[in-house]
């Protein structure tokens, strides 16, 4: 079998060759390494790489094959967001202002994927603690779409998701906390999908807003997607908002197709501002599809959409600006710790820390809560979150799923919205909506758009990811998408 | 609501964030950008409707009291940009005005 | 208070540490006073990034518990709250506390007749300890950091502002104590930090409906510096008000050295503590039924025992007993047993509660029944009491072991009494030729040799030999 061929498997064709015997772990891992000293130097998706745990962990994941115990991810090279701390390996979510920084624990999603087998070859790059939409915002450097290196991966998680679609990880880990997993999923052609709010432990999850952020997986196809993510599911005692319902609920029945579903098309999403006729193009062909599977496409209104990104844009700087208070140079990381009292070890270290729009988004959080605003903001969008998570549940009353583009357009140009932010939040308008209302989503490929990928969304109501995949698989199967490994050139 | 360069600088000073020259009227223009954005939300009358703060099903996850290990001084200390002997490090606490 | 035309004003905020094993929103274990810095801390209470708090059922049960003892109100809903600031003594950059759904609210605490209402009773969690290195705060050239303290739970106690005086501060404050640890929801030992007082002071003329400016005192240790504390600063309010001047609404701190307050420098930026709720708990809905449970389970309240122990003892050793649960329970038991109230009070305040260890009520009965038929001495009875607590057996069997059965009859006690006469002719000279004091040497030297010998009798018996 060629290197290509061992970096474009799915978690399901390379377990079956891995207990065939015809390829090792450490073959599977060879190969990856090959490939990403070979592209990564132009798709730069990863930070940093975790030799001494691929090693141990590819030689275990071939120990426990050979004795016919392997667990269900026995061998499979992953690669994981740089916001998930890694017991001993410099987690730094993006920033300078965490340089260093090397956690004395494991997220427990990572922990969970160990468990399971898996082998991680590295740390994928990321918008500054999670806070953009196409991976330039980096600390670092920007990452690239392997589609086309002048565009951009989407972000945050852009590290990630560029890692799977370039074949330089079968499953790689994101954060979702106003569409970090499916907008660039959607952009990179793979699938990638955010779980309902409390189904994944945010443990070791370096927060950037709490009541927002899920973990999930980057995967080639659906199945990957709902195997690891029933892995890393269910109740952890170390994250009091995590539910104890079980993991394996996200599979029930999630291979059933869609005869008889009532598919929703919200207007607000159909019709979005700003969506690219290419965009369109490629929802209306797969919800052809959908329809022609049995499905049954209702028309469905989300009438506050309008006001979700201004409620977003508020309760996620909100959090974000407490959560990252404690970056204060005192117990780790970058630190101007030869100030000549502390407030300025404060005012150095952030200033130095920080990136434009991290201070920009912790400015406007600390803003929406200051004495005398809270109300007019920081309630406000409080109240329209409430709003907006009830037209998700009138619309759920007429429909089982919501399916809608993933983002209104394909991947821009490396710098055509870094001027704007504004232009750069309105990337997320499709996607916020099912974090402010905690729903599970996924976005899978559904075809391109000058040449660049789609991506189809299915979101769910709280607790029915197993109804999102079942969506999901449906399409891809009938549409015969399948992610692929992009050539880079 | 435009936001003032003093509103940036006060701010800034909460959240204890070193501005360099220029960076009051760079993030007063951006930041009004985007609360002119967000000023719509204004429009929605939400007298009566309660506010969400979390969207979890949990209530009331408690942990029982059982101590479990702490890191040991050097694992707590080993990321600290300065220490002295057990202890963080950090400059002189200013009081003044 | 010199002029008799103003009144005192004063509310109390008392943190206490709950009776817990860990801290607050982690499994750390709770420091001991001198333990090394940062050697009770993990990755949650560092405030490390990406981990997250779980409340402990321990302190939320201590909270409720007070909570009900204290006759509050118990919402159905309550939540945490973040509060916003950065401190080198604060890990988060923002505290875990309660802002506007407190755990529990409207209750009162009776002080005799009067009635102080209780605002809020809530949980929040510590700071750790800053350790400056130089001698006074602002000329310290570098600070350091333990976080042993940082996420130990604290309850905070607001009272209403409706004491009146220095006394009834201090009464407030003790029966406060009382109460938590008749409950047991604290040890709210004010010297090791687990109960820290701080009252909110201002004066008006008397009559007058507003309230004057307040200053809120820190640094208090002892139920005494509390008292001392507020008399200082009320006399200083006074001044300063009579000279023209107004109260300044700031922090002071009570040096217990120099004896004042003084005003602790004002932190460099007013605090906007930006209030939200704590996003990584969800709110607690209150089971109801556990609440009824503690209810039920709660004992009964010191000043309701107190009001029956005075029935029958004095109202001081009342008072002493009734303020530790255990040692209440002992004395009625003990009493209930048949043996004599006022002899009981007696042991249990001048024997038992100093040496701190605790007989059973059977072998306490008994020894004082012993004592009060005359069987043993006080003297033998310590010693007995203290082996029976140590070996569990009944002070009867224990008397007869070490043969310590007085000896009353007086035919014996007259040949140990000529024997005592005979070692000390001196002192028996002396005796007779008028020093009565000469009396007590030889009857000193009788009971060093003969303990067994009952003192009155053999006192009796010894003046009459001398005779």
């Amino acid at each position: 079998m060629s290197a290509d061929e061992l970096t474009a498997l799915t978690v399901k064709e390379a377990s079956r060759l891995l207990r065939l015997g015809s390829i090792s772990a450490s073959d599977l891992v060879t190969a990856h390494v090959e490939r990403i000293e070979r592209l990564d130097p132009k798709v730069k998706a990863y930070l940093r790489f975790t030799p001494e745990l691929w090693e141990k962990q590819a030689d275990e994941a071939d120990r426990r094959i050979r004795q016919g115990d392997a667990p269900p991810l026995a061998g499979v090279p992953i690669a994981v967001k740089d916001v998930l701390c890694v017991r001993g390996v410099e987690t730094t979510a993006g920033s300078k202002v965490l340089q260093g920084f090397r956690p004395p624990y494991t997220a427990t999603a990572v922990q969970r994927l160990f468990d399971a087998g898996a082998v991680m070859l590295g740390v994928t790059n990321c918008d500054e603690f999670a806070m953009g939409s196409s991976t330039e915002n980096s600390g670092y450097f920007p990452t690239r779409n392997p589609w086309d290196t002048a565009r951009v991966p989407g972000g945050s998680s852009g590290g990630s998701a560029a890692a799977v679609a370039a074949g330089e990880a079968i499953i790689s880990l994101g954060t979702d906390t106003g569409g970090s997993i499916r907008q660039p999923a959607a952009l990179c052609g793979v699938v990638g999908m955010k779980p309902t709010y409390g189904r994944v432990s945010r443990y070791g999850l370096i927060a950037f807003a709490s009541s927002l952020d899920q973990v999930g997986p980057f995967a080639r196809s659906v199945d990957d997607a709902a195997l690891v993510l029933s892995l890393m599911s269910g109740l952890d005692m170390l994250d009091a908002t995590s539910s104890g319902r079980p993991g394996m609920e996200v599979l029930n029945n999630y291979g059933g197709g869609v005869k008889g579903m009532r598919l929703g098309v919200p207007r607000e999403y159909y019709d979005v501002a700003g969506i690219e006729a290419g965009v369109k193009a490629a929802i209306d062909a797969a919800l052809f599809i959908l329809q022609r599977e049995g499905a049954e496409v209702v028309d469905v209104s989300l009438p506050h959409t309008d006001y979700g990104l201004a409620a977003y844009y508020i309760i996620a700087p909100a959090e974000c600006s407490s959560n990252l208070a404690r970056f204060d140079g005192v117990k780790y990381g970058l630190s101007e710790v030869d100030a000549p009292n502390v407030t300025e070890l404060y005012m150095q270290t952030r200033r130095k820390g920080f990136g434009t729009e991290v201070r920009r988004r912790v400015m406007l959080g600390t803003y929406a809560l200051s004495s005398g605003y809270y109300d007019a903001y920081y309630l406000k969008a409080q109240k329209v979150r409430t709003l907006i998570k009830r037209d998700f549940d009138g619309a759920f009353e007429k429909c089982d799923a919501i399916v809608s583009a993933t983002s209104p357009t394909v991947a821009f140009p490396i710098g055509s919205k870094t001027q704007d932010p504004l232009s750069m939040y309105l990337c997320d308008v499709l996607t916020l909506g099912g974090n402010l209302a905690g729903l599970p989503g996924i976005s899978v490929p559904c075809g391109t758009s000058d040449g660049l990928p789609v991506g189809l969304q299915v979101l769910a109501p709280q607790w029915g990811e197993n109804v999102a995949l079942r969506v999901a698989r449906a399409y891809e199967e009938a549409s015969e998408i399948r992610a692929e490994v992009a050539e880079v050139v | 609501m435009p936001l003032s360069e003093d509103e940036v600088r006060h701010v800034a000073t909460l959240a204890r964030l070193g501005l360099e020259p220029g960076d009051e009227e760079f993030y007063a223009g951006q930041l009004s950008g985007i609360l002119g954005h967000i000023d719509r939300l204004q429009q929605l009358d939400t007298e009566d409707i309660p506010p969400t703060a979390q969207v979890v099903e949990v209530a009331s996850r408690l942990r029982d009291d059982e101590p479990r290990p702490c890191l040991s001084p050097d694992e707590a200390l080993a990321n600290a940009p300065a220490r002295v002997g057990g202890f963080f490090r950090v400059p002189a606490i200013q009081e003044e005005a | 208070m010199s002029d008799a035309s103003w009144e005192v004003v004063i509310g109390m905020e008392v943190h206490v540490q709950p009776r817990t094993r860990s801290k607050m929103f982690c499994g750390c274990a709770i420091a001991e006073l001198n333990a090394p810095p940062n050697t009770h801390v993990c990755e949650v209470c560092l405030g490390l990034p990406g981990v997250l708090p779980v409340p402990n059922k321990a302190a939320i049960e201590a909270c409720l518990k007070t909570a009900l003892a204290l006759n509050c109100d118990i919402p159905r809903h309550t939540k945490f709250d973040r509060k916003n600031y950065m401190y080198p003594d604060l890990p988060k950059g923002y505290q875990i506390s309660q802002y506007d759904l407190p755990m529990s609210v409207n209750g009162v605490l009776e002080l005799g007749e009067r009635k102080v209402r209780i605002r809020r009773v809530h949980l929040e969690e510590d700071t750790g300890k800053l350790v400056h290195a130089g001698d006074k705060l602002h000329r310290a050239w570098e600070s350091y950091v333990d976080l042993n303290r940082a996420g130990v739970p604290l309850m905070e106690i607001v009272s209403e502002p409706d004491i009146r005086s220095a006394d009834e501060a201090r009464d407030y404050a003790v029966e406060l104590q009382t109460v938590l640890r008749t409950i047991g929801a604290s040890n709210a030992d004010m010297e090791k930090g687990q109960m820290r007082v701080e009252p909110n002071i201002s004066i008006r003329r008397a009559g007058s409906g507003d309230l004057g400016v307040k200053t809120e005192l820190k640094n208090i240790n002892s139920f005494r510096a509390l008292h001392r504390a507020i008399i200082y600063e009320v006399e200083r309010q006074r001044q300063v008000l009579e000279g023209g001047g107004t109260v300044a609404q700031e922090t002071r701190g009570w040096s217990e050295a120099e004896q004042r307050t003084f005003s602790q420098r004002s932190k460099e930026f007013a605090e906007d503590y930006r209030y939200f709720p704590e996003p990584d708990i969800p709110p607690l809905e209150l089971d109801r039924a556990w609440i009824e449970d503690l209810r039920a389970a709660l004992p009964e309240m010191p000043a309701v025992r107190r009001g029956r122990l005075a029935a029958q003892l004095s109202s001081r050793d009342a008072a002493l007993i009734a303020a530790d649960r255990e040692l209440a329970d002992l004395f009625e038991r003990a009493v209930e047993l048949g043996a004599p109230a006022a002899a009981v009070g007696g042991w249990i305040i001048n024997e038992v509660a100093p040496s701190g260890k605790l007989p059973s009520p059977e072998n306490l009965a008994e020894l004082v029944k012993l004592v009060s038929a005359g069987d043993i001495t006080r003297d033998q009875a310590r010693v007995v009491l203290a082996e029976s607590v140590e070996t569990g057996r009944t002070p009867a069997e224990i008397v007869a072991e070490h043969g310590y059965a007085q000896v009353s009859d007086e035919s014996e006690l007259r040949v140990l009494a000529q024997a005592a006469i005979d070692a000390n002719p001196k002192a028996a000279a002396d005796y007779r030729s008028g020093k009565e004091q000469a009396a007590n040497a030889i009857l000193n030297d009788l009971r060093k040799k003969a303990p067994q010998a009952n003192p009155k009798l053999a006192r009796e018996v010894l003046l009459e030999l001398l005779r």
